[in-house]
Formats: structure tokens, sequence, C-alpha cells
């Protein structure tokens, strides 16, 4: 019954994926090309850039945002997978219960993260070295 | 081919239940006749060679929508494919894939029609003494069929089931031609059964395990395109659960001008047979 | 119905690989299946790798040196490019799945264009830019350091 709105939040969390994701892209991978939000220069995984993106609320905003809508898109789309090959219903009970709890899990470690490092650094706690 | 062949191979897949454990491939080859389609072949095949081949067909002309079998990995009707249109001259017959196969060439599309039927496709109107004694018209302008006319001209041949490659590995996916002949009727203005078929189609039996692989449409004999009906559904439903789709009154029926005669020399209709007709 | 001893004849997870006279749309479904599948699979020890950066820096220095090295390198172009192909397949996929560019609802007189053809300029346009980002993604992972 609920497959009507589980598919539009799916396409919904596609999108938000795309507009985020590809900024996430944009700043790890074509840093070389376009060159944003890495203020310290260097790789973009370097410790001064990752303090630098962890103070700030937009990006803890949109890293939690990003985390949720790819955590959802992409285990839905994996429950569509295996849910095709036509598992037994007590599979697919299973399935359900695992996908919705490791889903849930990861959404709390991953938010944990970036509010505690949002926290961090706001507070000077984990500072760059200069 | 450029050059006319002289001769056709046919292998066909042959499997008799009560005496085979697997199918086995049989060959024959026939003289080619101008214009020969498969179906052709398997008659010459069944008059002259192999009297217990089996297979379903009946118009041979490509309405009735028996005939459809894989013919060189595509799912074809047998008597709309020319021999000639193969591009070689090997013809490898097999029965359609994604059904339990009866017996040779003979599949057992029970799933598809069942699929079909739990998904009303048939108008379905509140005024329903009208449909029964009907005292005028309904009204339908031309934009409003051209909505649905395309997805009317479907066979129910299975070709876009065994096409289908969710169809392929889920039994329980409606497939593509219950939902595009769903959508027919969604978007036909004469019916107003949308939240009768929407029970079904929110879930389970819904067209959410289509993911556009557009081969139904590729295969379809019909030109019904069941890849765009179902994505158009799609759409629908979306607007639906938005709570932006807006719904028509089901089409008005247009009762017979006050004071209209009959033209002169037109008898009228004979008083109807059937007292009662069985209302479903 | 009459009862009978049939064999099934379902093509299984074949019908998902086709056998190349299936159309182009097919292989960009099973390719954007088997794109998620890798994105995810990344993106679930993703989490756990980035979430270091909550206690600190050494501890983020340490899972970073985990996940450097030629073969890393490599497996993160491979991410890359999957979610090349894979965004870009994805707003293809929104625009048909929405119905947008399907095409109408014809009259199917031969040469009729099914929707597959209505959509096939869009997916090729899809797959060129999906190239030009795998280009520039290559030039940042292996030739501008």
């Amino acid at each position: 019954m609920r497959d009507q709105r589980w598919w539009t939040w799916h396409v919904a969390a596609g999108l938000v994926i795309l507009v985020f994701l590809g900024l996430h892209m944009v700043i790890m991978h074509l840093d070389a090309v376009v060159g944003i939000f890495n203020p310290h220069g260097g790789h973009p995984i370097e410790w001064a850039n990752v303090v630098e993106r962890a103070k700030s609320a937009f990006f803890m905003v949109t890293y939690i945002v990003l985390l949720g809508a790819a955590l959802f898109h992409g285990l839905y789309g994996l429950r569509n997978i295996l849910f095709e090959l036509n598992p037994a219903s007590a599979l697919k009970r299973g399935l359900n219960i695992i996908l919705v709890a490791g889903g849930f899990g990861l959404f709390a470690l991953g938010t944990w993260a970036a509010w505690q490092s949002f926290v961090l650094a706001t507070t000077h706690v984990i500072a760059h070295t200069l | 081919m450029t050059n006319t062949p002289t001769e056709v191979i046919f292998r066909i897949r042959r499997f008799d239940p009560a005496v085979d454990g697997e199918p086995h491939w049989e060959e024959h080859r026939l003289s080619y006749t101008a214009g020969m389609t498969v179906l052709d072949g398997l008659r010459k095949i069944k008059e002259t060679a192999s009297p217990t081949l089996a297979w379903r067909s009946s118009c041979r002309m490509g309405v009735c929508g028996s005939c459809g079998m894989f013919v060189n990995g595509r799912p074809r009707l047998a008597c709309n494919t020319q021999v000639t249109e193969l591009d070689t001259n090997l013809v490898l017959v097999a029965p359609l894939p994604n059904f339990t196969t009866i017996r040779d060439l003979v599949p057992d599309l029970m799933p598809m029609f069942d699929a079909h039927v739990a998904l009303h496709p048939y108008i379905i109107r509140d005024d329903v003494d009208e449909q029964y004694g009907p005292a005028g018209e309904f009204v339908q302008s031309i934009h409003e069929v051209e909505q649905y006319l395309q997805f009317s001209y479907c066979i129910k041949c299975g070709c876009c089931m065994a096409a289908c490659p969710t169809y392929a590995t889920d039994p329980t996916y409606s497939g593509p031609m219950p939902l595009s002949q769903a959508h027919r009727y969604n978007v036909d203005t004469r019916d107003g059964g949308f939240k009768a078929r929407r029970k079904d189609l929110a879930g389970e039996r819904g067209p959410w395990r289509c993911h556009y692989a557009g081969e139904c449409s590729r295969v379809c004999p019909k030109g019904v395109d069941p890849a765009k009906a179902i994505q158009l559904m799609k759409r629908e439903l979306v607007l639906d659960y938005l709570h932006l789709l807006r719904h028509g009154c089901p089409a008005k029926v247009v009762p017979r001008p006050a004071g209209a005669t009959r033209r002169d020399g037109i008898p009228d209709a004979p008083a109807p047979t059937i007292a009662n007709a069985p209302r479903m | 119905m009459l009862e009978y001893k049939g064999r099934p004849n379902r093509l299984g997870i074949w019908g998902w690989l086709g056998g190349g006279r299936w159309g182009a749309e097919r292989y960009l479904y099973t390719l954007h299946r088997l794109t998620g599948l890798g994105l995810l699979a990344y993106f679930l020890m993703h989490i756990f790798v980035t979430s270091a950066r909550a206690l600190g820096q050494q501890a983020w220095e340490q899972a970073m040196a985990t996940v450097t090295g030629p073969i890393f390198t490599l497996g993160e172009y491979a991410v890359f490019v999957a979610f090349a192909f894979h965004a870009i397949n994805g707003i293809r996929l929104v625009l048909i799945e929405l119905g947008i560019s399907v095409g109408k609802p014809i009259e199917p007189v031969y040469p009729y264009r099914t929707s597959v053809d209505v959509q096939r300029p869009l997916a090729v346009g899809v797959m060129l830019v999906a190239a030009i980002l795998v280009v520039l993604g290559g030039l940042d992972f292996f030739v501008l350091k």
C-alpha cells in the first residue's frame, strides 16, 4: 500500500542527493579544476579544511540532510533489488527489519559525528594547526 | 537479407511433459516460399514432418494475440514475423519466456490474465443502470480519446511480459500488460474507477517495480507502448499522493434531443431478446 | 482450468542482463543497478570512516591513513565514475518516470516512434554529460595533483 509514497520519497531523495552529493563531489574531487570550500589549499581532506567545514552550520545541516536522503535512497533501492529476486515472505520481513534498523543506526552515527564535530569546532576544542 | 533464401532451417524447442524430462531442440529444413512467416513454417512442419508439434494460433494476421513466441531471441508474434526480416536462414523458435511452458510452444498465460483482472480492466461508473440500459451516448472529445486510444490496441499477446526484466525474476509484479491496461481505463474519461484501482496500484500490484528498461515497448507488435503508459501512470499516482491530481467527473451521458425524430426509412431497433442482462 | 504438468520458463536474473539482442536502455537499467549497489557499499563504509573527525585530529588522520594508497585512489575514482553515471542517468530516469520525456499518447501508425525512441536523444545526451564528468574527475584524480 505504501509503495506509492515510498517511491515518491525515493525520487525526491534522489534529487536532494544530486544537489548535495554533487556539491560534495565538486569539493572533494574537482578541487583542482573548480576549487571551492577548501580555504586552506592543499588536499580537501586535510585536517585544516575538515575543521573549516565542521565549523560551518551550513555544512553540518547539509551533511545530515545528505546522510538521511542517501541512506533512504540507497537502502530503498537495495530493498527493491532484493525483493525483485522474489524471496520467501519470512525473508522479506527479516530484510525489512534489517534495512530499517541498519538505516536508522547509521543515521544516528552520522548525525552524531556531524553534530559533535560542529560543537567541538565552534568551541575551538578541535582546531587546525597554523 | 538482400538475397531471398532458398532454404530455411527451423529449430524448434520441443517439450512433451508426459514423455520428456527436459526440452530438446528439433531441426527441420524447409524450402522458402514468398512471404513465409514463422507461423507458415510451423504449419508446414506439422503437416509434413512433426504432427505432434503444439502451438497456439488463430487469426494469422496479427490481431488475436495467440501466437506469441520467442523467435531468434526476441518475443514476437509468429504470424507477424517474416522469415526474411530475421536476417538469417536459421529460425530458432522457443516458447514465450517468463511463463510456464505447458507443452512445446504453448505458454500458460493465466498468471498474466489474473493480474489483469485484479486491476479492474473495465469501465467503472456509478450509474450502473445506464450501462445496462443506455439512454444516450457518452460525451468524449477527440482529445480525450487520444489519451487512451493507443493503449486500447493491446491484444494481450504476452510479448511485453516476456521481455520485461522485472517480470523475469519477480512473478508477483503485475507486468506491463495489466499496468498499461489499468492506465488505459484510468485516463478514459468515461471511467470513474481511479480510486478503486488506486487501492491496488498504490501497493505491490502497482508500477513501482518498473525501472524503464523499455523492452516491453520495443517488442510490442501493436505499438501499444506499455512503457509509456506505465510512466504516465506513475506520474498520475505521484500527483495523487501529493493531492495535486484533478479528477474529472466521468463523462456525462447526452440524452437524445427532445423532439428528435428518425430520418425516413430507418427502422427502429428490435426489442431486446435478453430481458435482464447479467450484471458483473 | 485443466491441471497440467508444465515446465517453468522464467529468464530469472539473465533477464536483467539480456543477451545482446536487447536495447541500450536495458543495459542502462542494469548499469544503474550495479552502480547503485557499488555506491551503497562504499557509502556505508564512508559513514564510519568520516565519522572519525568527531574524535579529533589524530583519529581523523589515522582514519585517512587507512584509506590512502594507489588501490584506494583507484577505488575512489571508480566510485566517482559510478556516481557520475548513476546521478546523470538518474536525472534521465526522473524525467522519464514522471512522464515528462516519454512523449504523448499517439495513434500508432507505421513507422511510429515509441517512448524508447522519444527518450533516445535524452539518453545520448546523458551519457555524454556523464563522460565529460568522468574525464574531469580523471584529471583531478590522476593528472592535476
